[in-house]
């Protein structure tokens, strides 16, 4: 039995002070204790350890490249020569288009959940975020291959027409003035795959906005009315400044879904080596495919190989959700937040 | 003295003609001139005549339906004749887009004749907003059509009167004796479907335990290690996929030399699973009432007779919400299973030894093979998923509809039982229990 036993109130205590409260457990509840404290523990332990093997198994083509694992482009460990730069580099490519794609919509249709939509009309939406959220990356990569990618080389073919002068949207070997050009320049791209991986994205930051934004005090948005504001005026006043932690926490956890993101950017890329920011260009990469795609026919020393690329994913997913969950922790509305 | 407020503002449109019935009676006040120091007021300039109708904050009326009608009419014909007549623009991308454009200016154009500057950029503002949750539910609408209809051939024969036909096949035979190029009257992936429902429930019989009681340690625990745990967990929840299968490939296949199989995939969906049950799970308990704490506590219960008799009952509906998404997530998911359990064409219900196939490793290596057969199973593979899912989310949806401590009439009936025996087994006992007592309205079992 859990006793609280106040401490008497004594004439040479100092008034002060508060009180100690001294809590006595029973045996039931220091075992209460000891379980709970346990599974917290457990589920510490396991979370390390994923960290610390990777690390161990990792070690062994880490020594021997070095640094060179930071810069090379290549990756064939049976010759030696395997670096991260090229794939890590596709790799936040895709998060940034899925991000760039995801982001607008996302805030959009949370601020419309939170303070448009009519209440019957909410919890319908919320739960259909909710199933985009939990439909499979499998389902996503069919979808995206099959249907999206044809739709998506017709924007790819138009942006690299009138913005080819930007150096992201410049296309090798592709002629825009030729009506009978090949679309293949543009398949297989960096941007198909943002595309497909923003539908990942999208509602995983739309599910930590919308909790944010349904935070906002009613007194400040009735005062925001009350001086004469409109409903739009509102949201700019008072929901999207209250909300700010929370969107810059979802979307980072939103890119740390999309660095992830396997078999989806599998099915849609063909993989590349080099350096290039040309993301309507053919050809894509991302740490997480190179892994499902090498795995099965690596020798032990390019094993050793693809648990660093994984542990460069792990570190670099690790730093973007930390910063997000501090984002949404330091924000007004983050202290019981979801995120 | 009475003050003048610029009285055209209203929070809500539902008490829209009381507030008109108060101005009409309200008269014009005339400031007297100041004679002591007091507040300043601005003097108000009444407009003559009848005073303006108040703006409409929220809501729509036939107008702006009416309205909103005509401009989508106009707008499509006016995109029509871009594409059809004036530009050489092609393409259904582009001709939405245009739509869209002509949609936002005619309704901006429109709003301008009945309403002055903040209120037209509202109106705009509105309908952008609209229009992202729409596109939102057009995607994803059009992901579970198109995957339902891919997989059509391959799920159904065809039509029956007007009920559509199952191939039997596709759903009780696996794929051993079957080739990318037989019919699809043969061969199915019920090989897949066994391999994810063994996969997942072995999943679940691992993380639900864990998890839950995890989830009460952060809630329950004073110390400060609750908090890192917390930190970690949520920093875990977007942990790639296929590092978790790296990381059981690297422990249970590598080192510790058991070969691959359905248990070592279950685990590590377990360890994709578990920080994203953890964390839901932490936010339902977190909103149970503290004063049903508070009141177990005065009832003199220790700290787990109030987390097992009074917390976990009251987040019950909740918990269960959180468990079903988590394996929502977890059930789709394909990368760790193709490293740790790897794709094999038979059937294998034994999670302990040989290959086991999971249905989003299925459609993933079907859809691979250049013969539009294996594409359709493939596909056919990715309606089943898709169907468990949403089986999945409607139980949730309707389990999680309530919010916490809320029962449903049967959990009340049940209550109410429990409670009258109760109280007959403590009249029972003897004189000492008076029925006052008995009111006493806890669910302490003996």
């Amino acid at each position: 039995m859990a006793t609280i036993t106040p401490q008497r109130f004594d004439a040479d205590t100092d008034a002060s002070e508060p009180r100690d409260l001294t809590i006595r457990k029973g045996p039931s509840d220091r075992l209460f204790d000891g379980i709970t404290s346990a599974s917290g523990l457990l589920v510490l332990v396991i979370m390390g350890a994923v960290g610390l093997f990777l690390t161990l198994e990792a070690l062994q083509s880490l020594e021997a490249v070095g640094v060179s694992f930071l810069t090379e482009t290549s990756w064939e460990p049976d010759r030696g020569q395997f670096g991260i730069a090229s794939v890590l580099l596709f790799t936040v490519l895709i998060a940034l288009v899925a991000v760039a794609i995801a982001l607008p919509v996302s805030v959009a249709t949370a601020l419309f959940i939170a303070e448009v939509a009519p209440t019957w009309l909410r919890s319908w939406l919320i739960s259909l975020v909710d199933l985009m959220a939990a439909v499979p990356s499998v389902v996503y990569g069919l979808w995206g291959l099959y249907l999206m990618q044809g739709q998506v080389i017709g924007l790819s073919r138009w942006l690299n027409t009138w913005f080819g002068w930007l150096p992201f949207f410049s296309v090798d070997g592709a002629d825009p003035s030729s009506p009978l050009a090949s679309a293949t320049v543009y398949t297989a791209s960096t941007f198909v795959a943002g595309v497909v991986v923003a539908m990942m994205v999208m509602p995983i930051q739309c599910v930590v906005m919308r909790e944010v934004f349904s935070q906002v005090p009613p007194g400040e948005r009735e005062g925001a009315f009350a001086l004469g504001s409109t409903r739009w005026g509102m949201m700019r006043v008072v929901t999207l400044p209250f909300g700010r932690g929370g969107m810059i926490g979802g979307t980072m956890l939103g890119l740390g879904r999309a660095l992830g993101e396997t078999i989806a950017v599998l099915l849609i890329i063909s993989p590349r080596f080099d350096i290039n920011f040309h993301i309507l260009e053919a050809g894509s990469n991302s740490v997480s495919a190179l892994i499902a795609s090498r795995y099965a026919e690596s020798s032990e020393f390019g094993l050793s190989a693809l648990f660093a690329a994984g542990l460069a994913l792990f570190a670099v997913t690790l730093v973007v959700n930390f910063t997000a969950s501090w984002f949404v922790a330091r924000s007004r509305s983050g202290a019981s937040s979801e995120a | 003295m009475s003050t003048t407020f610029p009285d055209d503002l209203q929070t809500d449109a539902d008490d829209e003609r009381g507030a008109r019935g108060a101005r009409a009676s309200a008269p014009a006040v005339e400031v007297p001139p100041p004679s002591a120091p007091r507040t300043f007021l601005p003097r108000t300039r009444e407009p003559a005549g009848p005073p303006p109708a108040p703006r409409r904050i929220s809501g729509w009326s036939r107008r702006d339906a009416l309205t909103l009608a005509g401009i989508t009419v106009s707008s499509l014909c006016t995109t029509l004749l871009l594409f059809g007549r004036l530009t050489p623009l092609s393409g259904a991308f582009g001709f939405v887009l245009t739509f869209f454009v002509v949609f936002v200016v005619s309704w901006a154009v429109m709003s301008s004749f009945t309403e002055n500057g903040p209120a037209i950029v509202d109106r705009t503002m509105t309908v952008l907003l609209a229009a992202a949750a729409v596109l939102a539910l057009f995607a994803l609408g059009s992901v579970i059509v198109f995957v339902f209809f891919r997989a059509w051939s391959a799920m159904f024969s065809g039509w029956f009167l007007f009920v559509p036909k199952p191939r039997s096949n596709f759903f009780t035979q696996d794929l051993s004796t079957t080739g990318p190029l037989d019919p699809l009257d043969k061969g199915g992936v019920f090989h897949a479907i066994m391999g994810t429902l063994i996969q997942t429930s072995l999943a679940l019989v691992f993380t639900v335990p864990l998890a839950l009681t995890c989830a009460v340690f952060l809630n329950e625990s004073r110390s400060r290690a609750a908090g890192f745990v917390r930190t970690i967990v949520t920093a875990m929840t977007a942990l790639p996929s296929i590092v978790a299968g790296l990381f059981i490939f690297a422990t249970w296949i590598l080192v510790l030399g058991f070969e691959r199989s359905g248990l070592a995939a279950s685990i590590s969906i377990s360890i994709m699973m578990m920080p994203i049950i953890i964390r839901s799970a932490d936010v339902v308990l977190r909103l149970v009432p503290g004063s049903l704490r508070e009141a177990a506590a005065a009832l003199g219960a220790p700290q787990w007779r109030t987390v097992w008799h009074v917390v976990l009952p009251t987040a019950r509906s909740g918990l269960t919400t959180s468990v079903i998404l988590g394996v929502a997530r977890g059930i789709g998911e394909t990368a760790p299973v193709l490293l740790t359990a790897g794709y094999t064409a038979t059937l294998n219900v034994n999670p302990f030894s040989n290959a086991m196939v999971s249905l989003p490793l299925a459609a993933f290596k079907l859809v691979s093979s250049p013969q539009p057969n294996q594409i359709a199973r493939g596909f056919g593979a990715a309606a089943v998923l898709m169907v468990l899912v949403l089986v999945l989310f409607t139980i949730a949806r309707i389990l999680g509809g309530r919010p916490a401590g809320r029962l449903s009439k049967r959990q009340v009936r049940r209550r109410a039982a429990q409670s009258l025996v109760d109280l007959e087994r403590i009249e029972s006992r003897g004189g000492r229990a008076s029925s006052t007592v008995a009111t006493a309205p806890t669910e302490v079992r003996s």
